[in-house]
This record gives C-alpha cells, sequence and structure tokens, in this order.
C-alpha cells in the first residue's frame, strides 16, 4: 500500500497554481487535505503523475459574508467549522454537519473544497451544498466562473470542473431570519461515511412554511434535491407529522442504490427518518 | 508458617507497558526497517488455472519468485486421524490452480516495498477463471462445483455423535427448532502479520522474526515444508501486536520468507498491509447450525440435537486443522448446560475462500448465541421466564461429565447469573423500560450464561485426533549469580501482560520482587519447546508451570539457607528476596545465589551448582464461566442498536492480577459486540471480497463500545495448581448472544426474534419493517 512514483509541486500564489494546472492538466491533480487521495493512491486506485498541493497558496482558507451570502475558501478544513463561522442560522448548521464528518485527525485536514471537488456521493459537505443551492467558483488561467451546485455535481466522483480549474469558494447563503435549518444523519459507527443524510432550511413566515430546500446525501450516484418533500411542506404549519409526511414523501419519489452495508429498501427507510429528523432538528 | 499472600491477586502496572506507551516496543516491523521487501502478488480470481504469469524486466536486486521457482517447497497438510478427514494440500505458491482471492502466487522482492508493488503492477498474470463456490450452504448442497478433486462433496471433515436415547427425548416434548447464521468474521489484530528472515553466513541458519503466537510450531511447520534441519532456523516473536488467534496458523508467506533467506544467503522482510490482512490471513466463523431441542413440561431440556455447517475456506489450517471450527462446535454445544441425550453432525466444507482459522473463542461464540436464543425462544413457547429456564437446565453439580465425555470442573454458573439478574436490578428496568415504550423508545436486556474451556492440555488435544497434540507447557527457571530470576517458558505472549502475571507467580513463590523477574519467550533459541498462546491457556499452563518451577527453586534456595544460616530448611521462609529463620537468622537471596555459583563449598552437596530449575505442566482443562448482560437502545427507524449498558459477572478461579483480568474480559467484550453488531466479510458469489478496508469490514471504534463493568467470583478449582482459570475468551464468547438478546427484547412488542449475526441495522430495520407490514 505505497502509492506508485509522482512528480510534486507546492505552489505559492494561486497564479502559479493555475499555470501549473493549465501546463499539466489531465496529469496532475491537486491536494487540498489529502485525505481522500492520499488513501486512493496508497490503494493505486489513483495513479497522478503530478501532484499540485495548495497548501501554501495564502488566502484559500478566507471565510468572509458578502450581502447575504457566506463564502468559504476552498481550503477551509472541516475542524474550522465545529463552532459556528456566523451567527446566522447557516453558522449553526455547518457545525452540527461537521461533527458527522470523519473523526478529528481527518476534519484537521480535510478541507471543504476538497470534499466537493472528490464529489463522493456521501459527503456531508456536497449535501449541505446541494441541498441548499450553493454557487461553486472555478479559476483558470482563461478566468473565473461560478457553477451552480445543481451542475456541479455530475456523477460519483465527477464533477463539472475542468482538469485546468481549480475551486477557489463555495458561497452559501446565510439564511436570514425567519429560516430554520437541520441536519441529520446515519452512519454505522461515529464518523463513518452516512448510509443516508438530509439537510433542510425552511423560512416560516406567519406561521406557515413559505420556502423550503431539502437536500439526501449517500443514496444516488450524486447529492440531490427532494422538491416531493419541498411540495409537502410549502404552505403548511411545522408539526411532528407534517416531517413525517414529507419524509414519507421524499423517501417515495427515491430509488436509492444498495451496497453491502444497506440494500436500496433499507436507505428509503433512512431517507423517511433523516428527512423528518433534520425537520425536528431545524424547528427544534 | 506460610509466607502471606502478598504477589497473587495485585494490580501490578504490567511490566510490559513502559516501552510500548514510549514507543519503544520492537514489532517486526520496527526490526525490518532498511531490509529488502517482500510483496506477494494475490490472485484476483477465486478459482481458475494459472496459464501464466509475464514477468516484466527487473531492476537489479529484484526478483520474482512464483510456484515454479519453489516446486521442492512441500505443501502445508494437517492431519487429523480419526473422523472423516481429507488431508488437502496447500502449495506455498500455486503452479497450477488458484483457489481463493488473496491466495499469494508470485512473491516480488526489490529494496522497498513501493518499487516491490511498483514491479507486481506490471506482472501480466493470466489466469483462466474457473467456477467458484463461495456461499456455504452452496457449497454443502449436492452438484456444487468441486474444490478439490480430493473432496467430490466439499466435505473436509465430518463428526458425528449421537446418544442412544436422543430419538426417546423428543417424543411427545416440547421441541424448539432454530435456524442458526454466523457471517464471516476477521480477527483483525492491530497488528498485521508480518515476518523479517535473516540469514546469517558463518553459520548458515536461519532468524525468522515474525508476528506470530506458536514460534516453536512454526519452526517446525517451516522447516517441514523446505526439508531442512529444524536447528538450522530460529524463529523469534518478538513484540507481537495482538493475534486472537489469526498469527497461530502457519501461513505459506513465512516459509516463502526463510526459503528466500537460505536460497539467496540474504535478509527479506515482509509487512502485511491492513487490505492484505482482511483478504488474505485468515478469517472464521462463517457457519450456520440448525438446532433441535426437546424440553419436558417442566422446562428441562431432555434432548439436544444439532447440525453443524462451517466454512473452512480453501484450505485447511496447520496446526489445529479446519475441524478446529466444526469439531468444537461438536464437542462443546451443551455450553453450561445439562442435557441427558445428544446428538451432534458437523461438517467442515471446503470453499474458494480465505482459510478459516482459530479467532478468540473459535466457535463458541456461535454455539452461545444458538443457546442463548434457544433459552429466550424456549421459554417463551413454555410460558416461562428465562432466567427460570435457565435456572432449570444450567449445571449445579459438579464434576459434571458432558455427554461428549468433557469433565466439567468445580464453577458457578448458577451463582453468577443470579449475581448478574440483581447487579443489572431486573425488575427496576422492566419498569424503565415500559416508561420509555410509553414514549416510542425501544430499550431491552440481554442475557448470556456461558462456559469457557480453558487451560487444556494434550488429553484434550489427542480426543480431537490430531496428528499434532499440543497443551503441555515447560518453564526453565534459574536465579542468576546476582539475585535475579529468569524464567524460560514455551509459552509465546501476543499483548495479554502474561510476562507480568507469570511475574507475580513466581514472585510469589520465591519471595524475589516482581521487577527483578524475567520472563523470556517467544525465541526458540531460548526457551524451551512449547505451543504459545491460544485457547486461553497460557496463564493456566505455563502459568501452572511456573508455579511448579518456582516451588522447586525455592526449595533449592531454601535449602541453601538452612546451610549458611545453619538452621532448619522446613523453618525457612522466603520473603521481600530474603531467606529467614523463626529466630530472626537471614540472608538475603542474593547472597545465596553468589554463594551457590562462586563459592559453592557444602551447599553443593545439597543443591549442586546452580540454582536452575524446570517443570513441565499438562493439565486436563478447566472452565471458567460468567453471565454477560446487555442493556440496549435499538433505534425502530434505522435498526440501529446502542449499548447502554454492559455487565459482565465473571468466574475466573483465583485471579493473579484482577487488573490484567479485566483488560482481557473488556477487550474480548468489545470483539464479541463487533460481533454482534458490525463485522461481516462479504464475498460476491464470484468470490472477490467486498470487504477490504476498515471502511467496509467495521470493527467498532471506541464511540461503539459503552463501559463495561466487571464483578467477580471465585470458584477455586482442583483441576488448575493455581486454582486459577482462564480468561482468554469468555468475552468474545459471551457479548454477541447477550447484545442480540438484549436487541430481541427491546423488540418484544415487534414479535422479532432474529438468529442471524451480526444484527446489522439493515437486517434489524429488515425485521421491523416485515412487522410492521405484517401486522396493522
Ligand atoms: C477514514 C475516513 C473517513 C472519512 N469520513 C468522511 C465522512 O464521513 N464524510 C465526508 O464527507 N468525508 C469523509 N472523509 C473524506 C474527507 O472528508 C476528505 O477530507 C474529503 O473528502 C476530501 O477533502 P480533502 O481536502 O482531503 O481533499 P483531497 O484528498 O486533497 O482531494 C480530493 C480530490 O479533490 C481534488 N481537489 C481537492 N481540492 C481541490 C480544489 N480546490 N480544486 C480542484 N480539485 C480539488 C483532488 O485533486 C482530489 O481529486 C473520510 C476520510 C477518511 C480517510
Amino acid at each position: 500500500m505505497k502509492p506508485a512514483a509522482f512528480a510534486y509541486h507546492r505552489p505559492e500564489s494561486r497564479a502559479q497554481a493555475l499555470a501549473l494546472l493549465a501546463e499539466h492538466g489531465d496529469e496532475a491533480k491537486i491536494i487540498s487535505g489529502g485525505q481522500s487521495l492520499v488513501p486512493a493512491m496508497n490503494f493505486r486506485l489513483a495513479r497522478p503523475p503530478i501532484l499540485i498541493d495548495i497548501n501554501a497558496i495564502p488566502g484559500m482558507d478566507d471565510i468572509r459574508e458578502e450581502g447575504g451570502t457566506l463564502v468559504i475558501g476552498a481550503r477551509c478544513r472541516h475542524a474550522h467549522f465545529e463552532k459556528p463561522v456566523s451567527s446566522a442560522p447557516i453558522g449553526l448548521l455547518l457545525s452540527r454537519v461537521a461533527a458527522n464528518i470523519a473523526h478529528t485527525p481527518i476534519r484537521s485536514r480535510g478541507s471543504f473544497g476538497g470534499s466537493l471537488s472528490h464529489a463522493d456521493p456521501a459527503s456531508e459537505w456536497c449535501c449541505v451544498a446541494r441541498g441548499l443551492e450553493a454557487e461553486l467558483v472555478a479559476e483558470s488561467t482563461t478566468g473565473r466562473r461560478t457553477i451552480p451546485a445543481a451542475a456541479f455535481f455530475q456523477t460519483i466522483f465527477t464533477t463539472a470542473l475542468r482538469p485546468d480549474e481549480l475551486l477557489t469558494e463555495i458561497r452559501l447563503p446565510l439564511f436570514g431570519p425567519g429560516w430554520h435549518c437541520g441536519f441529520a444523519e446515519y452512519a454505522r459507527r461515529a464518523g463513518d461515511f452516512a448510509l443516508a443524510m438530509a439537510v433542510v432550511a425552511c423560512r416560516v413566515e406567519g406561521g406557515v412554511i413559505r420556502e423550503a430546500r431539502v437536500g439526501l446525501g449517500g443514496i444516488a450516484s450524486t447529492p440531490v434535491t427532494s422538491p416531493e418533500a419541498v411540495a409537502v411542506l410549502l404552505g403548511q404549519a411545522p408539526s411532528p407529522a407534517l416531517f413525517l409526511a414529507a419524509g414519507q414523501a421524499g423517501a417515495d419519489a427515491t430509488s436509492p442504490d444498495g451496497d453491502i452495508h444497506a440494500s436500496g429498501e433499507y436507505r428509503q427507510d433512512l431517507v423517511r427518518a433523516m428527512i423528518r429528523r433534520a425537520l425536528t432538528q431545524a424547528f427544534a | 508458617m506460610d509466607a502471606p499472600l502478598t504477589w497473587i491477586g495485585r494490580n501490578i502496572p504490567r511490566l510490559e507497558d513502559p516501552a510500548l506507551v514510549r514507543g519503544e516496543g520492537r514489532f517486526v516491523a520496527d526490526i525490518a526497517v532498511g531490509s529488502r521487501a517482500v510483496v506477494f502478488l494475490r490472485s484476483p480470481v477465486a478459482a481458475g488455472v494459472i496459464k501464466a504469469i509475464e514477468k516484466p524486466e527487473l531492476p537489479p536486486g529484484a526478483l520474482i519468485i512464483t510456484g515454479e521457482d519453489v516446486a521442492t517447497l512441500k505443501p502445508i497438510v494437517p492431519r487429523l486421524a480419526r473422523f472423516n478427514y481429507v488431508p488437502i494440500e496447500q502449495p506455498i505458491l500455486p503452479r497450477t490452480r488458484v483457489h481463493y482471492v488473496g491466495q499469494p502466487v508470485a512473491a516480488i522482492v526489490a529494496a522497498t516495498q513501493r518499487e516491490a508493488e511498483d514491479i507486481a503492477d506490471q506482472i501480466f498474470l493470466d489466469i483462466e477463471p474457473e467456477e467458484a463456490v463461495v456461499d456455504l450452504d452452496l457449497a454443502a448442497a449436492p452438484g456444487a462445483p468441486i474444490v478439490h478433486p480430493m473432496a467430490p462433496t466439499n466435505t473436509i471433515v465430518e463428526g458425528r455423535i449421537r446418544t442412544p436415547g436422543l430419538e426417546a427425548a423428543f417424543a411427545g416434548a416440547t421441541v424448539v427448532e432454530l435456524d442458526i447464521r454466523s457471517r464471516r468474521q476477521n480477527a483483525s489484530p492491530m497488528e498485521t502479520r508480518g515476518g523479517h528472515a535473516a540469514y546469517d553466513r558463518a553459520s548458515g541458519r536461519v532468524s525468522l522474526h515474525a508476528s506470530v503466537q506458536m514460534p516453536h510450531m512454526l519452526r517446525t511447520g517451516i522447516t517441514d515444508c523446505i526439508g531442512m534441519p529444524e536447528a538450522d532456523l530460529r524463529v523469534v516473536a518478538p513484540d507481537v501486536g495482538g493475534g486472537f488467534g489469526q498469527k497461530m496458523s502457519l501461513f505459506p508467506e513465512y516459509v516463502l520468507l526463510v526459503w528466500l533467506a537460505r536460497r539467496y544467503r540474504s535478509t527479506f522482510a515482509w509487512i502485511e498491509d491492513r487490505r492484505e490482512n482482511l483478504i488474505a490471513s485468515a478469517h472464521s466463523r462463517d457457519q450456520h447450525h440448525k438446532v433441535r431441542a426437546a424440553f419436558d413440561d417442566q422446562g428441562v431440556m431432555r434432548g439436544l440435537d444439532v447440525e453443524i455447517l462451517a466454512n473452512i475456506g480453501a484450505f485447511s489450517c496447520y496446526p489445529t486443522t479446519c475441524g478446529v471450527e466444526p469439531l468444537m462446535a461438536l464437542a462443546e454445544y451443551a455450553g453450561p448446560y445439562k442435557v441427558a441425550e445428544y446428538g451432534a453432525h458437523a461438517r467442515g466444507i471446503t470453499t474458494n475462500t480465505a482459510v478459516m482459522a482459530p479467532y478468540r473463542g473459535v466457535s463458541r461464540p456461535v454455539i452461545s448465541f444458538a443457546l442463548e436464543r434457544l433459552m429466550e425462544v424456549a421459554a417463551k413457547r413454555l410460558g416461562l421466564d428465562p432466567i427460570e429456564l435457565r435456572r432449570r437446565n444450567l449445571v449445579t453439580q459438579f464434576p459434571h461429565r458432558t455427554p461428549t465425555n468433557m469433565m466439567l470442573d468445580e464453577a458457578s454458573y448458577l451463582e453468577t447469573m443470579e449475581k448478574a439478574v440483581e447487579v443489572a436490578g431486573l425488575p427496576a428496568f422492566r419498569a424503565e423500560q415500559a416508561a420509555a415504550h410509553a414514549q416510542g423508545r425501544y430499550l431491552g436486556i440481554g442475557f448470556s450464561v456461558i462456559n469457557e474451556r480453558t487451560g487444556y492440555g494434550t488429553p484434550a488435544f489427542a480426543a480431537r485426533s490430531m496428528e499434532i497434540t499440543p497443551g503441555y507447557e515447560r518453564v526453565e527457571i534459574c536465579m542468576t549469580p546476582s539475585g535475579e530470576v529468569e524464567a524460560r517458558i514455551g509459552a509465546s505472549p501476543h499483548g495479554q501482560g502474561l510476562r507480568t502475571a507469570l511475574a507475580q507467580i513466581i514472585a510469589e513463590e520465591t519471595g524475589v520482587d516482581v521487577a527483578r523477574i524475567r520472563i523470556i519467550h517467544g525465541d526458540t533459541d531460548r526457551t524451551p519447546y512449547g505451543w504459545g498462546t491460544f485457547a486461553s491457556r497460557s496463564l493456566v499452563i505455563s502459568g501452572g508451570a511456573s508455579k511448579l518451577a518456582a516451588a522447586k527453586l525455592a526449595v533449592k534456595l531454601k535449602r541453601a539457607a538452612a546451610v549458611l544460616l545453619q538452621g532448619e530448611e522446613s523453618q525457612v521462609r522466603l520473603e521481600g528476596g530474603m531467606a529467614l529463620l523463626p529466630g530472626g537468622a537471614s540472608i538475603s537471596l542474593d547472597a545465596i545465589a553468589r554463594t551457590v555459583y562462586h563459592s559453592a563449598g557444602p551447599i553443593s552437596e545439597k543443591i549442586g551448582y546452580d540454582l536452575n530449575e524446570a517443570a513441565t505442566y499438562d493439565p486436563e482443562g478447566t472452565f471458567s464461566n460468567a453471565c454477560h448482560v446487555a442493556v440496549v437502545e435499538v433505534d425502530t427507524e434505522t435498526g440501529g442498536t446502542k449499548i447502554l449498558r454492559y455487565i459482565v459477572v465473571e468466574d475466573a478461579g483465583r485471579l493473579i492480577n484482577p487488573m490484567i483480568v479485566d483488560g482481557q474480559v473488556q477487550g474480548g467484550v468489545a470483539q464479541g459486540i463487533g460481533n454482534a453488531l458490525l463485522e461481516e466479510i462479504i464475498y460476491d458469489a464470484d468470490g472477490n471480497i467486498l470487504t477490504g478496508s476498515f471502511a467496509d469490514f467495521i470493527p467498532p471504534t471506541m464511540a461503539e463500545i459503552p463501559p463495561i463493568e466487571v464483578h467477580h467470583l471465585a470458584t477455586l478449582t482442583g483441576a488448575s495448581v493455581l486454582e486459577a482459570k482462564g480468561v482468554g475468551e469468555g468475552g468474545a464468547i459471551a457479548a454477541p448472544a447477550a447484545v442480540i438478546n438484549a436487541i430481541c427484547d427491546a423488540l418484544e412488542p415487534f414479535g422479532i426474534q432474529l438468529f442471524d449475526m451480526p444484527a446489522t441495522p439493515q437486517r434489524v430495520r429488515a425485521a421491523i419493517r416485515t412487522a410492521e407490514e405484517t401486522s396493522p
């Protein structure tokens, strides 16, 4: 379990990194936290001839608020979110989510942008990005573009990023007053990739839900949204019965993949439970 | 006057630990640093014919060794004399066929592991796949693909027993039938396998340092395969990071390392990685039992009839043979229960999967799962409380002869259970359970009563008809001229703190402080022939031999002291490093030692010229016992189980070091919890293994293991010279049944009974879903 040989670059600026990417394209891989890439290399499932390490580039782990948006630098470590990064509802939500990602050592290296670029369908950050309709900023020597999460995740381990592009920022709504956010997942052991997860955000006005977002992870080749669950929620007053109904609608509309840990049928049960629990948490 | 008990029964901090916690332990991988690396290319297919192994061009110094290169090596063929046994042969490297995914096909040598893996990448392995048989029941069914032509029904070992009154016992009785499934496990020692073979050009000898449990046996096995003098091989087990049985067996990799060292007069090292360990080391407990039990109207079990199938994998493990699982199940099925009439039919079935070998508890976690599920299900059928049903069936008169002729020595099956019921606060729990249920929460409690056959010597293994009959242990003890005690033992600890426990035993006999006692182990050049560590034997047998040898040394010391102090030998007391006479005369043991070696004079007439003694111990065996209680909450939405409380009431007789005993119990329970809830090696139908990392084969972590309360009873047995019983496996044996019984108790409102382990969330949820769908 030793990686195949590779060349290693450690650029000290974003421009240098982009130039290296432009030069090597397909041959090169970015290494951020290394928590997915290095295991894959050790198993020799990934054999990138060139690694471009972005850890020496200043500013890639900044976090700031811009209007109603939280802007997360791609190299922000998971552990950074364990305490809320914002006083808006998104801050608390992200801290609840972060607690579910892997274990302390992995959280202190693994990065938000690394998770999105890796696009594991059971990644919590991917589920959050998709469910809460994040925008992702990619840069290359030819320019900068913003990709909506819906277009970013293409299939398992595959994103809309071009080989010469670096993911630099993730933009999430802060969610202002009236918004309630929640997250729930089920994993076999503490820190394992979840078998299913749900993220929800609802805006309540006049006692009824006016806007809702529901994202699901771990059940298909990409994270998905659940318009069916949203449809059940809209216009209704939050209640345990409503949460269960939303969960049921969400579960009925999915036909999850099965694997050795969870059959499709079992995952459907989990989807129902996780939507219900995420909603319960949001309104607790 | 007897010496007061000073050393036995004390929680002496483990003598092993300072080095380990400082990171100064010496494991094989520490010794291997800088050596040429060996990497094994392993079969990617479960069954097939080797057509070609195309080798790439090699860098200088690199080697590729295939079956053709080692055609002179004899295969590994353990034998069983009685029973129906087919002696299948495991090649060191195959020349014609592969039999499981992970079987070593070639050895690659290079300067580093990475370079060897680079070469392995470039080897083109042309294997024509054949139909594989993987599933235990399919392999046992008529018409299944045949794994070894010598065994046309895939049955490698078969045993039967039937008492004459079995049929009659079932007539008119309440008959309870269970179908018990146990899924495949991996022992997952923290340190994987590994070896370092160094050739000594001057002597022509090879030293193999390897992470193993049976160094002497391994030496015999390797030299038999190579056809070399046993004296030309030294095997050393340095610090070993756990084994749990997985490191008992002889593996082809070790034979090949020694062969390489001799053939190339050089040094080679192989350190197994985790993926290899999960795929290609040894598995266990892929079993299917059909159980029938007959109860009379008083709830007394009159008859027990079991059909046992065990998946033994592609080959038979050496030295225990693949009989180890099915024949143990056949011999020990009744556990702590009385059963007058007994029948068992046990078969070991070969498949295209990794080799089965012993794992902590061997078949007993499955047996106890079956028996303890039986008690619950039968109680329900009979309208009795399951604790009451156990009361009526536990053995309470000792010694007790089992239907398979085992002698159960004095134990406390009933007492441990009663104590466990009391500690658990059963009535209070029932109230708490009802209150929780009213809120839609599902709590449950589960009991499991076990006995654990420990410390058994050659008679027990002879009964199994193994060609190789392990069991005795020898200890050679010596006081040095400066007064330290060295004990050379044939046993070989793999992390359980044996050095500390043996030092306490020797200290007790000789009055020498444990800090001045050195236990020398695991080195065939420095220790007497012995059987290493397995089967909860080391403390009872090697500890027993230590006591006997130390007692002889004590006699010598007293005799010498009597001469030097001009007193009566019978009045000499050894304590605190001194020999003391009642009148106050005393001499230090150090001074005695100096005198014996350097100024022997008149002492030599009494004791000779040295302070060496030795003893061998070969007991029949003694049964420890325990009752475990698990309290769980089942999440009915996810099928997940959380263990809220775990209680063990253990009876291991006299405890030498209670802290070490508790550690054994707790570690065993942790593995048992993994067995009950999490761990399962999974193959697809073609024999590809789907659980090749700890992301898929999932042992419990700290978060899944609750605090484990351990309580002790102490039945002192004459079956062990220390009055101590073994405790190595009990935790792992009892825990699965306790946990799964607790889950079934929690799910009582759904009427759910589980017979398949592990009780994964997926399986539990499926049972709940079925119950929800069938009852409106
Ligand atoms: C034992 C274990 C358990 C884990 N459990 C979980 C879990 O429960 N949930 C979870 O979500 N994750 C889990 N992970 C994965 C972990 O969170 C990773 O950190 C994460 O998936 C990848 O982030 P990284 O920064 O480590 O990326 P890296 O491993 O460095 O990179 C991953 C991939 O993304 C690419 N990449 C990285 N950054 C960029 C960028 N800025 N632009 C373009 N491409 C980029 C790399 O080239 C590579 O292909 C686990 C990992 C381990 C080892």
